[in-house]
């Protein structure tokens, strides 16, 4: 089996980089590493993944300060390359950010942190984190946030759905997000950015439905990659 | 802020001379009644504290429990009491903040919370002191990335402008890497984290009294992320055995941890306040020694490590000082330079000269034998209908979905359930529950406080789970009072009795005493946290089919002393608190895991506050389905069908079997001797309870389902 390279990028208060090795390496058995944000990222990086948590305690807005960490410059860099970047919950914050992804996470219209399983909706299954999944299929997940609802103008929504931008939508009404957006990708595809957490839905026995787990967003990663079929 | 005159007249005994006032502030702060437990201490000791897995080491601040194949779980519980009553937000956040510094020799894994405050439905004050704790503690764990796993809440008149904060903290580790507690002369002292101001000076002796003034000044600010560059440094640091010793600064502190670490470690500690670093200027020694600032620990490393230890605070951006240095002799000595502004024997600071309070049984509980009992109401399905909806049963989603509870990806049963449950890394699972009852407890202290314990144990039951210990936080008004004290006593023999039949080892535990609102002292509130292991797998409910069978496990009693059926519904308070049976309720935990180990259950489910009645309609509102009960076929005596439908007695269990296990379910029941009976099947979409032909209760599941999810989010959602 190939040996693929993932890098978890670990900013000062990320809190789902452990979470999201475990679910790499134990799960999927891929070569995943935690990456301290001050360290050069390590040679022949396949993928990159920028987890959730609370960077630098949401402290301003959330995701802002580690946007401008210079580790990013090395992710932009990346993600121009083409190569498959995954940010999820703080990290697509991170993401929107930074300016790799459009729009902006403002605070979930109840005010208060949602910490639940939904549904999401698969609306593009081109991209390296989606390709294995049906259009339209339904994934059960968790959410976990306070700042999740997606907001973009209608301009930006508009091209979002024209360039096929928009990766996941929510099933039910739950935060107020613009379109019930949940995940969207850059133009080009390759940079993911997701509210909803994949690493803690990926394991059947963490899993309160039945339904299949999110695992495929990791599968269609190593098909991506091109470790599986 | 001071000592009495028998304590000060004691001190001067002990050090040969007058303290000088800085020495003064420090005793007094590590005298208080929070730091010293000098009223419970005595009568702590008889609590077992033995145990096959319990690992005990000098200065510990949590309990630890072997789990095996190397590893342990840490445990620790606290209050943030006062400080929540006069600024909840604050205080419920820092109270997580000051329970996690105490299990680092482990990552932390899980966080309960217990929260008790006054009438939410009639007192809009209440409610907010509610929804801030609330959003106290999820803005802390949330960012710290610790999962809030469980709890339990209870609103009760008594709470009145006044609110009790517990949060448990769990740790898992590997054994092998607790740090052990030791230090040397020549070792350095390394305070790290948040810096040190004037925020919560006097905390701990702010505990140790009444709540008569709002005293701000006195609460900590809560900073999470801070608190998580500290856990990650700690954990690192610890990893790079850069740990001799390691202690939280909580009340006092300084000043206690300080005196605590060099008395636990027989050594002397030398320090130097100006090296501290502050956040403020022109701060006094003393208010540097008691002041409660959060997100600190204090480290001790030896000339090799330190180094190292200085990198790791460094990369995590940790403020930190070198603030001195460890002594053979066995005194702390406090210098501000080269000055020495105290210096006493750190044995007479660490020890408070114990009391011996007087009890007495109190007044009021000759009254608490009802005369006449409630009369039995006409309508059973609106009673029933509105005890769902009562804030105290009514399913408290609108808390835990605020708390992010899934991080770790540990967490197998959510919130929600009896207990949850979290996986560990060596294949095994840990089920945790913490339960109170104050109700109950002011009705019989010891009672109330053996079925809190039982409460909590038959909550792991029901998940698969064998309780391996327990931590209680012993929470009463001032015990000056003589009834007051005499209440707590009552509640630590209870406690005690229990663990010892049960052989569950108390790892932990806390007391928070003079807790008082403005119209009197609180309800005796013992809270009893339980471990269970799990060995293989845990019981995760399985749906509930049609014609499934439900079965009561345990005897049901005319015990409504104390329940939410005659306080709630009647207004009564009084009448007769149930009561454990030991043999029995031991019988009947050993059957229900011996049902579950062989896969004969759909489903568990404890049956708690609201008794029968709501516990059969928590089932069905869960899984959509109704249920047809016959009282008829539960063979109690002498008791009405109202008190049937709402007893709170302890040690029962609700089954749901399936068709085909019922046969082998009744046999294992049978050969074990225990009480149990088949009481309903479930079916259709009502609740129906029925007493021979006739139905006392019918009530559609949805429109249960409507009263049970929605009435606490609507009551904090309208103000």
């Amino acid at each position: 089996m190939k040996i693929v390279k993932v890098a978890i990028i670990v900013f000062p208060g990320s809190n789902c980089d452990r979470d999201m090795n475990h679910v790499l390496s134990d799960v999927f058995k891929l070569d995943s590493q935690l990456v301290w944000h001050t360290d050069p990222l390590p040679n022949n990086v396949d993928a990159i993944v920028l987890p959730g948590g609370f960077s630098y305690g949401d402290r301003l807005r959330a995701g802002v300060i580690a946007a401008h960490s210079p580790v990013i410059c090395e992710v932009k860099k990346m993600a121009e390359r083409g190569m498959p970047i995954l940010g999820v919950c703080n990290g697509f914050q991170i993401l929107v950010e930074a300016g790799l992804l459009p729009g902006a996470l403002l605070k979930n219209t109840s005010l208060s942190y949602i910490c639940k399983w939904t549904e999401i909706i698969v609306k593009n299954n081109k991209t390296p984190f989606t390709n294995k999944f049906k259009l339209n299929q339904r994934i059960p997940i968790a959410i976990a946030n306070g700042e999740g609802r997606y907001y973009a103008d209608k301009e930006t929504l508009k091209s979002l759905k024209k360039n096929n931008q928009i990766v996941f939508t929510y099933a039910e009404e739950i935060n107020g997000a613009s379109m019930r957006i949940a995940g969207i990708c850059n133009k080009e595809g390759n940079v993911v950015g997701m509210m909803p957490h994949p690493e803690r839905s990926a394991e059947q026995i963490i899993n309160p439905t039945n339904a299949k787990p999110a695992s495929l967003i990791f599968e269609s990663l190593l098909k991506t990659l091109g470790v599986t079929a | 802020m001071s000592l009495t005159p028998t304590e000060f007249d004691y001190l001067e005994k002990k050090i040969g001379r007058k303290p000088n006032p800085v020495e003064l502030q420090i005793v007094a702060a590590e005298w208080s009644e929070h730091c010293s437990y000098k009223s419970s201490k005595k009568h702590l000791e008889i609590l077992p504290r033995e145990g096959k897995r319990v690992i005990s080491g000098p200065g510990y601040d949590s309990g630890v429990l072997d789990v095996g194949d190397g590893y342990v779980i840490t445990v620790h519980i606290e209050s943030h009491n006062h400080p929540s009553a006069v600024e909840p937000y604050g205080g419920a956040a820092t109270g997580v903040g000051g329970v996690i510094r105490d299990i680092l020799s482990t990552r932390p894994i899980a966080i309960l919370d217990g929260l008790r405050f006054g009438d939410i439905e009639q007192d809009t004050h209440a409610r907010w002191l509610f929804k801030n704790a609330v959003r106290g503690i999820a803005d802390y764990g949330n960012c710290l990335g610790i999962p809030t796993v469980g709890g339990e809440i209870e609103f009760d008149g008594y709470f009145t402008n006044y609110a009790l904060v517990d949060v448990a903290a769990i740790g898992f580790g590997k054994k092998e890497r607790l740090i052990q507690n030791h230090a040397d002369e020549g070792d350095f002292l390394v305070l790290i984290g948040g810096s040190t101001g004037r925020d919560g000076i006097g905390g701990s002796q702010f505990a140790s009294d009444k709540l008569e003034a709002e005293n701000r000044s006195a609460v900590q600010i809560p900073d999470p992320f801070i608190e998580k560059l500290v856990i990650e440094a700690i954990l690192e640091a610890r990893n790079q055995n850069c740990i001799k010793a390691m202690k939280d600064l909580g009340g006092g502190g300084l000043s206690c941890a300080i005196s605590e670490t060099a008395d636990a470690l027989s050594v002397g500690i030398e320090l130097d306040i100006s090296l501290i670093h502050k956040r403020e200027e022109n701060m006094s020694p003393s208010e540097l020694m008691v002041s409660e600032s959060q997100e600190r620990m204090l480290v001790l490393t030896d000339q090799e490590k330190l180094s190292t230890l200085q990198k790791i605070c460094e990369k995590f951006h940790v403020p930190y000082s070198v603030i001195g240095r460890v002594t053979g002799d066995s005194m702390m000595e406090v210098k501000a330079e080269q000055e020495t502004i105290a210096r006493l024997p750190s044995e007479v600071v660490a020890n408070a000269p114990l009391l011996d309070r007087p009890t007495s049984k109190p007044k009021y509980l000759e009254s608490m034998e009802l005369t006449k009992k409630p009369s039995t109401p006409k309508n059973l399905s609106e009673v029933l209908l509105k005890m769902l909806a009562n804030p105290n049963i009514a399913s408290k989603h609108w808390v835990y979905t605020q708390y992010d509870h899934e991080v770790g990806i540990r967490t197998i049963i959510k919130p929600g359930s009896d207990a949850s449950v979290l996986r560990l890394d060596n294949g095994k699972f840990l089920s945790v529950k913490i339960d109170g009852n104050s109700k109950h407890c002011y009705v019989n202290p010891r009672q109330g406080a053996i079925g809190c314990f039982d409460e909590a144990c038959r909550n792991v039951v029901c998940t698969g789970a064998t309780p391996i210990g327990m931590v209680d936080h012993l929470q009463f008004g001032n015990p000056e009072d003589p009834e007051i004290f005499w209440t707590f006593k009552e509640s630590i023999q209870g406690i005690t009795e229990y663990a010892k039949y049960f052989e569950i080892p108390c790892v932990g535990g806390k007391v928070s005493l003079y807790n008082e609102t403005d119209t009197g002292p609180i309800k005796p509130t013992p809270l009893i946290g339980v471990l269970g292991l799990i060995e293989k797998k845990p019981l995760i409910s399985k749906t509930i089919e049609r014609k499934d069978f439900l079965v009561l496990v345990g005897k049901t009693k005319d015990e409504l002393g104390g329940s939410e059926y005659y306080e709630y519904i009647h207004g009564a308070i009084g009448g007769k608190c149930p009561v454990v049976n030991m043999k029995s309720s031991k019988d009947n935990q050993q059957s229900v895991l011996e049902l579950i180990n062989q896969d004969l259950v759909q489903t568990a489910h404890d049956c708690s506050k609201g008794g029968l009645g709501v516990a059969v309609s928590e089932m069905c509102i869960r899984n959509e389905i109704g249920c047809m009960i016959s009282l008829d076929k539960i063979s109690a005596q002498k008791i009405r069908t109202d008190e049937l439908l709402f007893s709170e007695s302890h040690s029962r269990y609700l089954l749901a079997i399936s068709p085909k296990h019922i046969k082998n379910t009744k046999s294992l029941l049978e050969r074990h001797g225990v009480v149990h009976e088949i009481i309903g099947r479930f079916l259709g979409s009502s609740v129906v309870f029925k007493d021979g032909k006739k139905i006392l209760i019918s009530v559609r599941v949805d429109k249960a389902r409507e009263k049970w999810l929605n009435s606490l989010e609507s009551l904090v959602s309208h103000g």
